[in-house]
């Protein structure tokens, strides 16, 4: 068996010197991105393909061991299409959709994250983090514009007037660089959040939960299994889940008043883990024994820091809520903070990341908070509560919706100024604000294509064919759908509520922010403007 | 007569499942337990049909039976 505490190594990087340190004067950078996990490479990528240079600087120089977020939702991967990486992910990760809830040992619900075709991304796959960071590695060191500096550490962090100083230890000693922005990436235990001396306001659950990585050949199926009150842990919960490489990801409930330093000792997990999965020879990758906080900033911006990801805020672990909305985070705020380094947008722009994107922190937390409440009942009423919930769901439909083992990460839906209000009814999934929905279209070869894939980086209109191409403003780009593409199966035509003329714009993260019956030039170019910040 | 409705009423049922945690935050068992038998009475009212607090009734009971086991496939 492994030695579970020590994370072994599963990529190793090198540091080495930049130029920057044998400046005299602190360098001046657009961008400087503190931590090099998947929110900041994440962001790295975009902007490098929006032509914007990067610094990233981490303290450590390696990818180790120990899965940590292991599922990564249908939104993350179609940001990750953009980015260049959703088929390796796909690829290699197991792709899921289906979950279980049992209680003792009885099925009580079951769902399904994603129940129509159609959609290039699948809900759900499991992949552990090292893998997605180490092909996010990869992809950025194909980009130019992406300086990755491992083992800078950052020591010190002052706002300037319109910059950012970071102080930053290297084997070879301190050197100062300047940014116009800077990025805290830096995960949960922020560094940078620190040194701005800001607090997470928000609650820890008192709830300890062990949460272990074991590799073992099994013959469960490739789906999410919860159990309330297993007969291998009574009285506790349990998750079951499949990773790749035969890596099963088990989180066991241990109660309020578990010791975390006792409950990692192997001697007390195998044998936890042994009533779980019988006699299976199994090896432990990774063990880890949490309590979880649902907290936030009350600002992710402040000055030219911005925070991004679990720096700015944290959930537990039911619904898979972390690692996906950091990389919602970078996606929200990379386009943004483009326009306005290229002067195409003011600065106030930012300000609606902190909008968006704190909306979907308050929605992220209050799922968190409320999955975690039912599935670790804080007094014996509200036990009986839940119980009660469990045992009538296998007999009453309305309780099976009341059954919260975790309300798994969708994207959000911003309500916010930069979308402009529909002004005629539409049906559809489609939703002003929200991502647009896949749907596969046929290019003029006749060859099948997914609508996200066929998106760029930046604004676009869906036009649905009606007469001639209408004359879109300059800096958008126009698809027409029934002459660049054609909807394959009516998909499109039902998820847009698309009738001949009707005219969609998407923003560069691919939220839907105008839309309209007939396409009206004025009202696409007021569209644009609203969303790029231009218009009170 | 009206028959039970049994199908998620609530646009929102977390929310509903969280209101009824948090009327019960900090309650003692018995304040708890109390708590849950005047919430019956008030709602068994409000539905005010004796063939569906007599429907509901049987659920409950069936439902916490152990003897009845529930079927696997929902």
């Amino acid at each position: 068996m492994n030695e579970p505490n020590a994370r072994k190594t599963v990529f190793q990087f090198g540091y080495r010197r930049s130029a920057d340190q044998d400046s005299r004067s602190p360098v001046r950078r657009p961008i400087v991105i503190v931590g090099a996990g998947p929110v900041g490479l994440t962001a790295a990528i975009d902007f490098a393909q929006r032509g914007i240079p990067t610094v990233i600087l981490d303290d450590a120089d390696r990818i180790g061991e120990g899965s940590r977020a292991i599922c990564f939702s249908k939104r993350s991967l179609e940001i990750m299409g953009r980015l260049g990486l959703g088929d390796r992910l796909v690829e290699k990760g197991v792709t899921w959709k289906l979950g279980k809830v049992f209680l003792r040992e009885h099925q009580v619900y079951s769902f399904d994250l994603l129940p129509e075709a159609g959609h290039r991304m699948p809900a759900f796959i499991n992949l552990q983090q090292y893998y997605l960071e180490g092909y996010l590695v990869e992809r950025a060191a194909e980009l130019p514009a992406i300086d990755l500096r491992w083992r800078n550490r950052v020591t010190g962090v002052e706002q300037q007037d319109g910059f950012v100083r970071l102080t930053i230890e290297t084997p070879e000693g301190e050197y100062q660089l300047d940014a116009d922005w800077c990025l805290a990436c830096d995960g949960a235990r922020s560094a940078v959040r620190d040194f701005l001396g800001l607090k997470f306001v928000g609650h820890m659950f008192e709830e300890c939960f062990l949460i272990a990585d074991v590799k073992m050949s099994a013959e469960y199926p490739t789906e999410r299994w919860f159990w309330f009150d297993p007969p291998f842990h009574s009285g506790q919960s349990a998750l079951l889940h499949r990773q790749p490489d035969n890596v099963w990801r088990i989180d066991l409930q241990l109660g309020p008043d578990a010791d975390p330093e006792e409950e990692k000792k192997p001697e007390r997990v195998l044998p936890r883990l042994r009533r779980m999965l019988g006699e299976r020879q199994f090896d432990l990758e990774w063990i880890s024994v949490y309590r979880f906080n649902c907290a936030r900033l009350a600002k992710f911006v402040h000055g030219r820091v911005v925070f991004v990801g679990d720096s700015a805020h944290q959930v537990s672990v039911f619904g898979a809520r972390g690692a996906n909305s950091g990389i919602q985070d970078a996606e929200n705020l990379v386009w943004k903070l483009a326009l306005v380094l290229k002067g195409q947008a003011p600065e106030s722009l930012i300000e609606t990341y902190e909008l968006e994107r704190g909306q979907a922190a308050d929605e992220n937390i209050g799922h968190s908070t409320r999955s975690t409440d039912f599935i670790a009942p804080r007094t014996k009423s509200e036990h009986l509560l839940r119980n009660a919930v469990l045992e009538l769901a296998p007999h009453a439909a309305f309780a099976r919706r009341m059954v919260n083992s975790g309300r798994l990460s969708m994207a959000s839906r911003y309500d916010t100024p930069l979308s402009s209000p529909d002004r005629e009814v539409f049906a559809g999934s489609a939703q002003l604000g929200l991502p647009v929905p896949d749907a596969p279209l046929l290019d003029r070869d006749g060859k099948q294509r997914f609508l996200l894939e066929t998106l760029s980086d930046g604004f676009e209109l869906l036009y649905v064919k009606n007469g001639a191409r209408p004359n879109v403003p300059d800096g958008i780009r126009l698809k027409v759908i029934g002459e660049d593409f054609s909807d394959m199966d009516g998909a499109f035509t039902e998820r847009f509520d698309a009738t001949p003329g009707a005219a969609y714009l998407l923003r560069p993260d691919h939220h839907l922010c105008a839309r309209m019956r007939a396409y009206d030039g004025e009202r696409v170019r007021e569209a644009l403007a609203r969303a790029k910040g231009l218009l009170k | 007569m009206t028959a039970l409705r049994t199908e998620s009423a609530f646009a929102d049922p977390d929310a509903a499942y969280e209101m009824l945690v948090t009327a019960h935050r900090g309650a003692s068992e018995a304040e708890s337990a109390a708590l849950n038998a005047r919430l019956v009475l008030i709602l068994s009212n409000h539905i005010g049909d004796i063939g569906v607090l007599q429907e509901a009734i049987r659920l409950a009971q069936t439902a916490g039976s152990r003897r009845a086991a529930p079927q696997d496939a929902v």
